[in-house]
């Protein structure tokens, strides 16, 4: 905890680095809650993240009571957050984290250092690349992120292609098929190198309805074209090469959270979430700096990351007022199973404050069907079936976990089923 | 095509670029031709980004005294123009005893290439400046001289230099055929004839058949050698200061693990002779070894994020040496067969280019105070334009490109004509996003600037 002392001659008393759904709801609640000055800073010409060039629906039903898309969705967290004195900072980017809440920062004017007594980490996700997936062959131009086909589309009206081949089959893949069809793009085809498509299969007819044929199981992907793209050249479940003429390739899905401002600062990563590591509050290794939303894990929905903004702020305003409670002690919850890919909270604090999360999430690298158990020096705290696949969401009970909690690591598992 | 030239450059690589600006300085009335519709689109698209002092080069060879020179004057023109440099030292490694036992002769060598301060140095003092390297290391030296620098802002700093002082690029302009006759050249272009009293010959992976379009013969052949590299974020730059260099076999220098001066980590070059000049694909199976032998060197890495992969080609030839002709009765000088170490050596190519060329006469006299282009400076350890005040704000957030830093560019002397140009002057799209986050608002501000647009409006075609 920062001492009061510290709390003194600050800037600011709560800055939260991105506004999007996670950043905006809690810089919103922190105003609700009477903490004083609260600013977001938003690196982005307008504040409101991913939904801005999400031009499809649902969101917004649980937040407000209403069916909105991305971008009123992004606008309305945007006035909720104005509308109870938060301040937003638009184009300004922070470069470097400080230990104890300081922030360098910079705008079109250049430098500046802002402190704060607590900093929130929201700075969302991103798609892996390219590269990140060793898809081989030219760098013709053409090959984007759904993210960057959104943002053409939906924020310029611009069309970077006409025949895109999709990589990737979550969730959003198939939403990229819409954002096709908003100008008028068909894609030739989808396609994913696991054997199945990776979001819920009950989802998989929709490719059918659109007319988009998919390969799964496809081995070796390669990126044919001299200038532009031209071809996607993979071999198929079958063993036969095949060659789809495309003029563009979207390289979809496999979010990871966008926390390169974490190197060489005072914040713990946790790499396999690829984000902070936070306590059951959603508080940092650095005491002044919490965080909530998809940096925390890839990759949740919008509606849930306002939620998660949202009961952050309340515990980050209780920290505020408690004046620092002194805490009893940090174990961390150590994933021992190379199934799992993340489980937070990764810290344990043994603490008096409540409000804390009652549940722990969990992402897998593979399917799995076993026993998850949590262990202390090998003894079995906690044990629950699980049966569940990658990019799925999956909580499970955090109460048994903390209560065991003595200042040792916990350690969790995957084990076969009795 | 009334206008006749001291010299046509044909080619707009480094090695163009440097003997356009030195030939521009020493007075000359000089013509860039380039085939591709930007600069830096062949051989010198991609490489390690290193300034090497060529230690390692065949002592007495061509390429050796070109290097040797152009190291040397790399560093002053580097100080003039203000071009980033960093001087990160290289380490030989030796893995296993074989390599170790070769280590005496390589320093042997450096020592007659007049690299003098090359020196052994004890397995546990290098992990001890080295931490992040693999104990499995047997041993090592050290060459301290050798810096990195920015490849792409080297070369278009000459050519920018060259053009401030009155050089001349004709982009998309392929030589089809040369004539010479009455002591004149006589070019026929993709883009018009082009007329000039001297040629030069800097067509990298091109130069053979640019030999045969122009003199109707040659003396080498181009064997394209591909290497690709793989790069890591920045994150990965913490993990070792120095170039980490292989104990070299005859076919390659190794695999090569450095950082970059724009803050990443480099694994690579493979080295796969191929037929093709244009290949520059990247495969999987050789990222994945490039990435797995990354992590044998520095086990760190496996915890790090690949940011890009590119391939380079190099124009070998059958020669391991540089081959650089002048046929004087003709005017005509073939630079050819600048196979790996044409950054480094580009500037001393050009000075041999100058010997080679003798007292031949130009329009103008040496340039004593030549003009300073505006160049790139994209250093991640060195100032950029983020820290400073009317920068226009960021655009390329993983980069910290700003709005001031691409509308220099677009509306500068030599503008890109696509996203690959813009990437090479701003770093736009190069880092760990690789354009998730800034491709829309790129496609608004290189709107009617690029052949290939990165989006067209709903409606056009």
């Amino acid at each position: 905890m920062v001492s009061t002392d510290q709390n003194q001659r600050k800037d600011v008393d709560v800055a939260i680095v991105g506004g999007g759904p996670s950043g905006l709801a809690l810089a919103a609640e922190l105003k609700r809650c009477g903490v004083g000055r609260v600013v977001v800073l938003e690196r982005e010409i307008s504040a409101g993240g991913v939904p801005r060039h999400c031009g499809h629906y649902p969101f917004g039903v649980r937040e407000y009571g209403r069916l909105l898309k991305g971008p009123e969705y992004a606008a309305r967290n945007v006035d909720e957050a104005v509308k109870y004195g938060v301040e937003i900072r638009t184009g300004t980017t922070v470069t470097q984290l400080h230990a104890g809440g300081r922030l360098s920062l910079t705008t079109a004017k250049g430098l500046e250092t802002l402190d704060a007594k607590r900093v929130v980490l929201c700075m969302g996700v991103r798609e892996s690349t390219r590269a990140q997936r060793f898809i081989g062959g030219d760098r013709a131009q053409g090959v984007i992120s759904t993210g960057a086909l959104q943002s053409l589309v939906y924020l310029k009206g611009m069309r970077p292609f006409r025949r895109p081949v999709i990589f990737g089959s979550e969730l959003v893949s198939f939403s990229a098929i819409e954002t096709c069809r908003h100008l008028g793009m068909r894609p030739a085809a989808m396609v994913e190198e696991l054997d199945r498509i990776v979001t819920h299969k009950i989802i998989q007819p929709y490719l059918a309805v659109r007319g988009v044929p998919l390969f799964a199981g496809v081995q070796n992907p390669k990126i044919i074209g001299s200038k532009t793209v031209e071809a996607l050249e993979f071999i198929d479940a079958a063993g036969v090469t095949q060659h789809i003429e495309t003029d563009g390739i979207i390289v979809s899905g496999r979010f990871r959270p966008e926390a390169a401002l974490l190197r060489r600062s005072p914040v713990e990563v946790d790499l396999g979430s690829g984000g902070p590591a936070i306590d059951q509050f959603g508080q940092c290794s650095d005491s002044a700096y919490y965080s909530a939303g998809n940096i925390l894990r890839p990759a949740e929905t919008s509606g849930w990351c306002w939620r998660e903004g949202v009961v952050t702020a309340k515990r980050i305003a209780d920290d505020l007022s408690s004046n620092g409670k002194p805490e009893t002690g940090v174990a961390r919850l150590v994933v021992t199973s190379p199934e799992i890919q993340f489980a937070l909270p990764q810290r344990l604090t043994r603490s008096d404050r409540s409000g804390g999360m009652d549940k722990m999430q969990i992402g897998l690298h593979e399917p799995v069907n076993g026993i998850l158990t949590a262990t202390v020096d090998d003894r079995p705290v906690w044990t629950s079936p699980l049966n569940a696949r990658p990019v799925r969401r999956i909580q499970r009970p955090l109460h048994d976990i903390l209560a065991a909690n003595d200042g040792r690591d916990v350690k969790l598992s995957i084990g076969p089923r009795r | 095509m009334n206008e006749l030239f001291d010299v046509a450059i044909i080619g707009a690589g480094v090695v163009g670029c440097a003997v356009a600006r030195r030939l521009t300085l020493n007075g000359a009335k000089v013509v860039v031709l380039e085939k591709a519709s930007d600069v830096l689109d062949g051989a010198s698209k991609g490489n390690s980004a290193i300034l090497h002092t060529g230690f390692d080069a065949p002592p007495g060879s061509l390429e050796q005294a070109c290097v040797a020179a152009g190291y040397k004057e790399y560093l002053s023109v580097a100080a003039d123009l203000e071009l980033p440099i960093l001087k990160s030292g290289a380490f030989v490694l030796a893995w296993d005893q074989e390599q170790l036992s070769q280590l005496p002769e390589l320093i042997a060598k450096a020592h007659k290439n007049g690299v003098g301060d090359v020196a052994l140095v004890d397995r546990e003092d290098i992990l001890k400046r080295e931490p992040g390297l693999s104990n499995t290391l047997v041993g090592g030296f050290e060459v301290p001289g050798e810096y990195l620098i920015d490849p792409w802002a080297s070369a278009h700093a000459y050519l920018l230099q060259a053009m401030a002082n009155g050089a001349i690029l004709r982009r998309d302009t392929e030589v089809l055929e040369g004539k010479f006759s009455n002591g004149h050249w006589t070019l026929e272009t993709s883009s018009g004839p082009i007329a000039a009293d001297l040629v030069i010959n800097c067509a990298g992976l091109y130069g053979d058949i640019v030999d045969e379009r122009c003199v109707g013969e040659t003396c080498f052949t181009v064997t394209p050698r591909k290497g690709q590299f793989v790069v890591f974020d920045k994150a990965a730059s913490d993990l070792v200061a120095s170039i980490i260099l292989p104990v070299p076999t005859k076919k390659t220098k190794g695999v090569v693990i450095c950082r970059t001066i724009f803050g990443n980590l480099l694994v690579g070059p493979t080295a796969e002779d191929q037929e093709s000049r244009t290949d520059a694909s990247t495969t999987r199976e050789a990222l994945q070894a490039l990435q797995a032998r990354g992590v044998e060197m520095v086990p760190g890495l496996d915890t790090c994020e690949v940011t890009a992969a590119y391939a380079g080609l190099r124009p070998a030839t059958e020669f391991p040496d540089y081959q650089i002709r002048s046929l004087t009765d003709q005017n005509y000088v073939c630079v050819g067969g600048i196979r790996s170490t044409g950054l480094s050596g580009a500037l001393g190519i050009a000075q041999h280019v100058v010997a080679l060329l003798g007292d031949q006469k130009f329009t103008g006299v040496p340039i004593a105070d030549p003009a300073l282009p505006d160049i790139d400076r994209l250093s991640d350890y060195h100032r950029r334009d983020w820290q400073d005040a009317g920068n226009g704000g960021i655009v390329c957030h993983c980069e910290l490109v700003t709005r001031r830093e691409i509308e220099n560019v677009m509306n500068g002397p030599m503008p890109p004509s696509s996203l690959q140009g813009l990437k090479r002057r701003t770093r736009v799209c190069m880092g760990r996003c690789q354009g998730f986050y800034c491709t829309a608002e790129l496609a608004t501000l290189t709107e009617g600037h690029f052949k290939v647009p990165m989006g067209v409006e709903h409606g056009e075609h």
